[in-house]
């Protein structure tokens, strides 16, 4: 029997090409490539992230001021900044680990993500690599991709749970991409930083998650593992949307039309790689440092 | 050349002589209760005192089992493990003191001029809900310790604390005699379970088959869980419990259900173990015997099913010498013991084992 494309499939395409942001540089400045009908994430202005006025203190330390942050849908955003910025932190409040103690985090139009635990933000669809890269050291590699695949995550679940041939064919799948099919029995904590690297990067492609914040992802790797990743990332703007944290100004170069810099907390500058490398202040900061 | 090939073959026979070894015991542990119905002429016949003393490793191994459950796969390191098996102890007793007393109150009670049961013993004269109870009192007491401390994320050695600081909590209730557990003494002087004469032959075999039998269900049932996904989570969370939730787990209900079902094992066991033993007090609930039984699991190999096992019949077999031959160096050993364990062997004596076997 052959497939024919039914009316109601080309009703709900999975994707739907959006002209770029006209209004870039303005309060929603996010970029959107495309809108990805998500089950249950209402994206209808194409910005998947909002965060408005978050302010995080430690000790009356403000690690996060004020910051506003538009991500779009399908958008690839770097975020640079000097060490202790508060990228990191940035990341504990969109996950739901830090609460802010002011303003507004929304994950497409519904969800406040300031009132999720973080098991239900990361249930919404946002999925997270540590800046020190976090695997399930005594498990296998293929260990660790199973628990990550996105599935049903109840006790009840986990005790009945048997992989699927297509659950299996996706783990090997996000093997192959990942590069580790001949590590597949190890264990990950025998794995080299760069392969742990990339197993938490597989973890997030099993995730499935509909925005990715990527802390550091490079950190660690070769020239030519970073050029890898650097194609995997691009591969997946579009389909999912991305918020990358990179000190490898290289790395930033070769992956992000938009990327924001943080500093003390607040957002510096936002624009092109080479905009914001003009910036005056940005320059300040980075040769002050 | 030749290494892969040695090493394959070590890794093939490994599974096969461990299964080997437990058919083994298994058969001596089953063909033990016969025996020990032989004319006592026989050279074969096995002693009552024999027979006790191995029901009671037993049952401490079905403890080491359970307490591994939670702190080998979950992390969990529980020292309050001991009053589990204690209220499935207390519940077996109160049905056994029933028995004794026929119509009549228990003797403590009368001894204490009570003419009423408390309301929580009611119904401890049928065996159903004795039973029931043995099950019902661990099982309520940990989802309730358990739902709190999970909710608060208590971990570590705040959560290890706790645990202690329940069992000795729960000691010094039952010491009391108004609180209508026996006081000081426990329950004791049993007669009969079910009709049957305690101490009979026939009682005391069927008893020892029966914890036998709670021994490989235990077993089965952690062999399941660890193969199981549920098994994984639980390593995952061991290990980097963020991450776990990151991938969108909910820690706290797998740590609720393997927390609930091991102090339901613990109460199993300790229903087993009182009738065998003829006594149950509060001394069971002190903080020592729940500490020792992390030594058991430290010992033997924690994270592994075999391990505990190994760990409770090496110390109970060294202790029942121990206090026969120098009973009060018995605590000193004890500690000597698991210091050299967590310097030297923190995969107890499995890791040792595979150790060799991987060489
Ligand atoms: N839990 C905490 N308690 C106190 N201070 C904290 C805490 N977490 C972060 N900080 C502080 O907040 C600031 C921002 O930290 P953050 O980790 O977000 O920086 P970062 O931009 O990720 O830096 P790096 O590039 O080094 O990773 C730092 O000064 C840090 O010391
Ligand atoms: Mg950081």
């Amino acid at each position: 029997m052959r497939v024919t494309a039914t009316a109601e499939f080309m009703l709900e395409p999975a994707f739907f090409p959006v002209e770029p942001n006209k209004d870039a540089g303005t309060s929603r400045d996010a970029i959107s490539h495309g809108q990805r009908v998500g089950p249950g994430l209402d994206t209808r202005h194409g910005t998947i992230l909002t965060l408005e006025d978050i302010s995080v203190s430690f000790d009356g330390f403000r690690a996060l001021n004020n910051l506003n942050l538009y991500i779009g849908v399908g958008e690839l955003r770097c975020i640079i900044g000097p060490n202790g910025a508060g990228k990191t932190t940035l990341m504990d409040v969109i996950t739901g680990k830090t609460r802010p103690s002011h303003g507004k985090a929304w994950f497409g139009e519904t969800l406040d993500l300031t009132q999720m635990s973080e098991v239900q933000i990361a249930q919404a669809g946002i999925g997270r690599k540590f800046q020190k890269p976090t695997v399930f050291e005594a498990l296998s590699v293929f260990e660790n991709l199973e628990l990550a695949q996105k599935t049903d995550k109840s006790v009840w679940a986990s005790l009945r749970a048997r992989l699927t041939g297509e659950q299996k064919d996706r783990i090997t799948d996000v093997l192959e991409t990942i590069r580790l099919t001949t590590s597949v029995n190890r264990p990950a904590g025998l794995l080299s930083h760069g392969q742990k690297q990339f197993l938490e990067i597989g973890m997030l492609l099993m995730q499935d998650p509909q925005l990715l914040l990527l802390d550091e992802p490079v950190a660690g790797m070769t020239d030519a593992e970073t050029e890898f990743t650097a194609e995997l990332f691009k591969s997946l703007a579009g389909k999912h949307s991305l918020m990358v944290v990179e000190h490898d100004m290289g790395f930033v170069g070769s992956i992000a039309d938009h990327v924001t810099v943080l500093h003390q907390g607040s957002v510096l500058a936002e624009g092109s790689l080479e905009q914001v490398q003009e910036n005056e202040r940005v320059i300040e900061v980075y040769l002050g440092r | 050349m030749n290494q892969p090939l040695l090493v394959t073959a070590t890794q093939k026979a490994g599974p096969k002589i461990t299964i080997a070894v437990g058919a083994v015991i298994l058969a001596l542990l089953l063909a033990l209760p016969l025996l020990s119905l032989l004319s006592p002429i026989s050279v074969f016949h096995v002693s009552a005192y024999t027979l006790t003393l191995v029901g009671k490793i037993l049952c401490y191994a079905i403890v080491a089992l359970a307490l591994d459950l939670v702190w080998g796969y979950a992390g969990l390191l529980s020292l309050g493990h001991g009053l589990f098996f204690a209220l499935g102890g207390y519940a077996m007793g109160m049905y056994l003191m029933r028995q004794a007393s026929g119509d009549g109150l228990p003797a403590f009670m009368t001894f204490l001029s009570w003419t009423e049961l408390p309301w929580y013993w009611t119904g401890t004269s049928s065996f159903l809900w004795a039973m029931c109870l043995v099950v019902l009192a661990p099982g309520l007491l940990a989802l309730v310790f358990g739902f709190f401390a999970f909710r608060s994320r208590i971990k570590g050695v705040y959560f290890s604390i706790m645990t202690q600081a329940l069992t000795f909590a729960g000691m010094l209730l039952f010491f009391r005699n108004e609180t209508g557990f026996g006081g000081n003494n426990g329950f004791t002087n049993f007669r009969t379970i079910l009709g049957f004469g305690i101490t009979e032959p026939g009682t005391r075999a069927v008893l020892f088959f029966a914890t036998v039998v709670l021994l490989v269900a235990s077993l089965f049932i952690g062999w399941r869980l660890a193969q199981s996904k549920f098994g994984r989570v639980l390593t995952a969370l061991r290990d980097a419990e963020n991450r776990l939730m990151f991938c969108g787990y909910d820690p706290r209900g797998f740590k609720l259900f393997v927390w609930v079902l091991s102090a339901v094992l613990c109460g199993l066991a300790g229903a087993l173990y009182v009738p065998q033993v003829g006594i149950i007090n509060p001394s069971e609930m002190s903080p020592t015997n729940s500490i020792e039984a992390a030594v058991w699991v430290a010992l033997g190999g924690r994270g592994t099913l075999i391990g505990p096992l190994l760990g409770a019949g090496v110390v109970n077999g060294m202790k029942s010498w121990f206090t026969v031959a120098f009973p009060e160096y018995w605590l000193f050993f004890l500690g000597a013991l698991f210091i050299v364990v967590t310097l030297y062997l923190p995969k107890g004596v499995i890791g040792l084992l595979k150790k060799r076997g991987e060489q």
